[in-house]
């Protein structure tokens, strides 16, 4: 463990990030890109800090001593008339196993955002400032332990999207942007709820053997803090965990995107200017699936067993319902915001199995789907930035004229169809392996093995019909990429198929905290049932 | 009544005197100056500086003034000075303060500068109306200090006269008062016929007896609740307040949506409690005297305020109407405060009066300066005054944003007292619909971020800078809305402190 404030600081460096940019004149176009590249490449090197000191066997998820990196102290500090009792809120930092790869990902995908945002062409000190605004949200999201500071974290990333989609987006960027706000609001008032519910429902012992209400989610995990009477507490007859359950539920589906709460996600994605659905793609989605490992899973464990079935049948939905809607787009981001539904499905299915294969793969998944789709949407930015369409139809043969993107296309829809060798197949793979183990859902496993299918289906016809027949002449002139895209898709590249040659890079740093997640998840808050219905 | 009872009980009307008497020096001065009126506001100014300064001086103290020699019931008074008052007496001083600043970049206001000195003995008449409203335990006074309170604010309504819709503002406000007024005054006197006092803790005991009609007595309730219902602007008395905030002047209008809306607050909070708890347990949970169901009653008027509010303010395309149907729709959110009838609830009114009355001052400021510049409140005159105008619209933003309801604003902090009272009273259905308004509410509030933001400046958008003064006034609203939704702590030990109402 360290002394220095490491996850403050890489969470609140874009913060001064933004606050230099605000110094900025307008007129400092370069000076303010390069600000926000240096603070996303630091971000990148603390990333990696984190990662060089990470001890692997440390599980984390309940237990705070296992957890790395922490910081902890009293934010708010209420002290109370007795019947009010105290408010004590900490600011509570740290991660695990869960965690890490996720601040791995936000890094990475910053970075490169970062250098797809070079070609934004207006208003540039508001743009970055919000972006990173926006960049702060999603890493404190990640790194949060505390429910309150997670929700602060889960809001304060909803403003600044707002406007980068609004103020930067394409033709109906008012509709997706607004459409984008208020869905997603929907969703987080359900957290709320469930979080001033939880509040109430379970104390923390203080040092000096006081009991205070607690946002600590690694104190509202402890079945013993509960008291008899919360409405949110096990040992409460009455208790209104089942339904709680799932509102939390449906705020957290409605970022993954879970289906029937998708239909924001195309609509955002075709709207939002290229860096912007790199963003949402690869992180922004991750954090329902975070959200529901992070807090759904080991706060209702008893809950999650029972409903297992019903998250691994969403998962399938998403899958296929995904795939097939992907089948049908003639606009090239589209299909790709579909694929993402549809990839998605893959995380619902893993979590959905409680195996350690399972949600490892569902992790993985998470990781792997950040990198690969952020790579597809890059792509989609460089052709559209070419030819100012994104027609399927529009296009043909442009293999010939445009070789190294051809190639790095492939890469990405090889990897997006789940070919060995890419870091997409083993996630795939491990999802499958541990659902297909767990009786119940062995069904639904089976029929979502078709997703691989429609997927290569999909992919593979996109592929001929943008870059193979005969080259429509009207894209003669059309450039192959220049240095800062390659920039871009080398990392990406290099990670993907690192990550499918090598997978335990990954997998050793979640594997420890993920046994002992599913290990909690099947052992713990076993006293009640939903007898509250 | 002895001398000494008297002499205590002025003193514990200090400041109100400090009030009387500043109005009586800017009538005087309005009189002596009448060639160049520019020293007035400054006398305003002090006036309300000396005033809070007394009040401020009341922290703490507890007592009746001007109690009754009668036998029976000696120990109460007209007034009640409580830590409670001194809160709201606060919120109101703190207001008119700001309201002073903002006259004096008003351009509206410096058009009738020949008759500033009545507009602000007007605004004195106001501020001493709602610090009797706050501090009154006798119907007869509540009714007298509400009168008073609505007076002046009908001939400010009208004040600037210049145009229709001045006059129009003015003219409804006296006819939907002068209504609700005499529905109050008809239920007072149908309690007065009940029980034979028109002291409310008299009345407490009074009905606590069992001889006590119910129906009549609910139909008085119900009378009285008009007259400060109508006050509050909650639905289905809110009827006025469209019209009336779009025609007055701005500064007016950000005054009633804020002082006016605090006092009669202070004013229903204290006459529920004081007539209707017969007792309050450990956890700050009240019990009712069972002759009236105030719980039902004000969960159905919170509801149907909020609701009302909100979508009526989804179509409005006037700024100042908008904020109008928003300042309903708060009515409704405070209300869920008093709905749960715990001291829970009243801290959480307390909180989001402070926070309400930064951010709900603020935005009606920033409209204000803009509509300095380009003499319009309507939405579509704001495309793009974003990029022309950042301070103004960047500000604009976080209070929007903070009405909403969304972190780290300090409007969070206040919804989400009110959300944590709701479900620690186990009213989970009443949480999830005032939850969903809030989502509702959303939509009218970026609307406004949308004009500003997602459309383009063209040549014709108007640039605003906003002189020194006015600058200062922006940031000394929009900083505590930001800096108390990270760190709340003071917000909640303030209100916490404030809690008292004396006799419970």
């Amino acid at each position: 463990m360290m002394g220095f404030p490491i996850l403050t600081l890489i969470t609140f460096l874009p913060v001064l990030g933004m606050i230099i940019i605000l110094f900025l004149k307008k007129e400092q176009g370069n000076t303010i890109k390069y600000t926000t590249l240096a603070i996303t490449a630091i971000q990148v090197v603390l990333a990696i800090i984190l990662l060089t000191n990470y001890n692997y066997s440390a599980a984390g998820v309940y237990e705070e001593r296992s957890f790395q990196f922490i910081e902890k102290f009293r934010w708010i500090e209420i002290g109370g008339i007795s019947w009010l009792g105290t408010v004590k809120i900490d600011y509570f930092l740290g991660v695990d196993g869960l965690s890490m790869p996720m601040v791995l990902l936000t890094a990475l995908i910053s970075f490169i955002a970062t250098i797809s945002s070079w070609n934004i062409n207006h208003s540039l000190k508001g743009y970055f400032a919000l972006f990173l605004l926006l960049d702060t949200g999603m890493m404190g999201v990640f790194v949060a332990l505390d429910f309150f500071l997670f929700y602060i974290f889960w809001e304060l990333m909803l403003l600044p999207m707002y406007f980068l989609i609004g103020i930067w987006g394409g033709p109906r960027k008012e509709y997706a942007a607004i459409k984008f706000f208020i869905y997603t609001l929907f969703g987080s008032i359900f957290i709320l709820l469930v979080m001033i519910g939880l509040y109430f429902s379970a104390t923390e012992t203080l040092a000096d053997g006081t009991k205070v209400f607690t946002f600590n989610l690694l104190q509202l995990m402890n079945s013993g803090n509960y008291t008899a009477d919360g409405i949110l507490s096990p040992l409460n007859p009455n208790n209104l965990r089942f339904i709680a359950y799932l509102a939390l539920f449906v705020g957290f589906a409605i970022k993954i995107p879970m289906f029937p709460f998708h239909t924001w996600l195309p609509d955002a994605h075709v709207e939002a200017p290229t860096p912007i659905s790199v963003i949402l793609a690869g992180v922004l989605l991750k954090m329902g699936t975070y959200g529901i490992l992070r807090i759904s899973y080991p706060i209702f464990p008893d809950i999650t067993r029972d409903l297992m079935w019903w998250i691994a049948m969403f998962g399938m939905v998403n899958i296929i319902y995904g795939a097939f809607v992907a089948l049908a787009q003639k606009d090239f981001k589209k299909l790709i915001a579909y694929s993402s539904v549809s990839h998605m499905g893959y995380v619902l299915l893993g979590m959905a199995s409680l195996t350690t294969t399972g949600v490892n793969g569902a992790i993985f998944q998470m990781f792997n789907h950040g990198t690969i789709t952020a790579m597809l949407f890059l792509i989609v930015g460089v052709v559209y930035d070419r030819a100012h369409t994104r027609g399927l139809d529009d296009f043909g043969g442009l293999a010939l004229q445009m070789p190294a993107y051809t190639g790095f296309v492939t890469v990405a829809f090889f990897a997006a169809i789940g070919l060995p060798s890419m870091s997409g197949f083993i996630s795939e793979a491990l999802v499958f392996v541990g659902a297909f183990g767990v009786e119940s859902i062995r069904i639904i496993t089976m029929i979502s093995t078709l997703g691989i299918l429609l997927g290569a289906g999909y992919m593979l016809w996109t592929l001929q019909r943008i870059f193979f027949g005969p080259l429509n002449q009207k894209w003669a002139t059309l450039k192959d990429i220049e240095f800062r895209e390659y920039a871009m898709f080398i990392p990406l590249t290099i990670i993907i198929i690192f990550l499918g040659v090598y997978p335990s890079a990954m997998l050793d740093i979640m594997n420890t905290s993920v046994n002992t997640l599913v290990n909690f998840l099947h052992n713990n808050f076993t006293v009640s049932s939903i007898s509250g219905l | 009544m002895e001398l000494n009872n008297l002499y205590q009980s002025i003193n514990l009307i200090l400041p109100e005197i400090v009030l009387s008497a500043s109005l009586v020096i800017l009538v005087l001065a309005d009189l002596i100056f009448h060639k160049d009126k520019r020293l007035i506001p400054y006398i305003a100014g002090i006036g309300i500086a000396i005033t809070g300064a007394f009040v401020i001086n009341q922290f703490g103290i507890s007592g009746f003034g001007f109690q009754s020699t009668s036998q029976s019931i000696r120990n109460y008074g007209l007034i009640a000075v409580d830590s409670f008052g001194v809160f709201f007496k606060l919120i109101v001083i703190a207001s008119s303060f700001l309201i002073i600043f903002f006259s004096l970049s008003s351009s509206e206001i410096s058009k009738i500068k020949d008759r500033v000195g009545e507009y602000y003995a007007l605004i004195f008449g106001m501020i001493l109306g709602m610090f009797f409203m706050i501090s009154s335990t006798d119907l007869i006074l509540i009714y007298i200090s509400l009168e008073l309170l609505s007076l002046s604010s009908y001939v400010l309504a009208g004040f600037t006269k210049l145009q229709d819709r001045n006059s129009e503002a003015a003219l409804k406000y006296l006819l939907y008062g002068a209504v609700s007024s005499g529905l109050m005054l008809f239920g007072i006197s149908l309690v007065y016929g009940l029980t034979g006092s028109t002291n409310l803790y008299v009345i407490n005991s009074l009905i606590q007896g069992p001889h006590v009609n119910l129906f009549t007595l609910s139909l008085a309730v119900i009378l009285i609740f008009a007259g400060i219902g109508y006050k509050i602007s909650s639905a289905p008395f809110h009827f006025w307040t469209p019209d009336v905030y779009e025609g007055a002047p701005i500064t007016i209008t950000a005054f009633l949506s804020v002082a006016s809306k605090a006092a009669g607050f202070a004013l229903l909070i204290r006459f529920i409690k004081t007539t209707f708890v017969s007792y309050i347990n450990d956890n700050g949970e009240w019990t009712l005297i069972n002759v009236f169901d105030w719980q039902s009653v004000l969960i159905a008027i919170s509801i149907l305020t909020m609701t009302l509010g909100n979508f009526s303010a989804l179509w409005q395309n006037n700024l100042k109407r908008m904020l109008a149907y928003s300042s309903i729709a708060h009515a409704g959110y405070l209300l869920l405060g008093l709905v749960v009838l715990t001291n829970q609830g009243l801290l959480a009114i307390l909180i989001y009066f402070i926070v309400y009355l930064l951010m709900n001052l603020g935005a009606f400021l920033v409209v204000m300066l803009i509509a300095n510049k380009i003499n319009s409140e309507d939405i579509d005159d704001y495309n793009g005054i974003g990029y022309t105008s950042p301070l103004l619209g960047v500000s604009l933003a976080i209070f929007l944003i903070s009405l909403t309801g969304l972190p780290p604003t300090a409007g969070f902090i206040g919804k989400l007292y009110l959300f944590v009272a709701l479900v620690d009273a186990k009213m989970i259905t009443v949480a999830v619909i005032a939850l969903l308004n809030s989502v509702v509410s959303l939509y009218y509030y970026v609307r406004v971020l949308k004009h500003m933001y997602l459309s383009k400046a063209t040549d014709s958008t108007p640039s605003i800078i906003p002189s020194f003064g006015s600058r200062i006034l922006v940031l000394v609203l929009v900083i505590p809305v930001l800096v108390f939704g990270i760190y709340f702590g003071p917000l909640v030990n303030l209100a916490k402190s404030c809690l008292v109402i004396i006799g419970f």
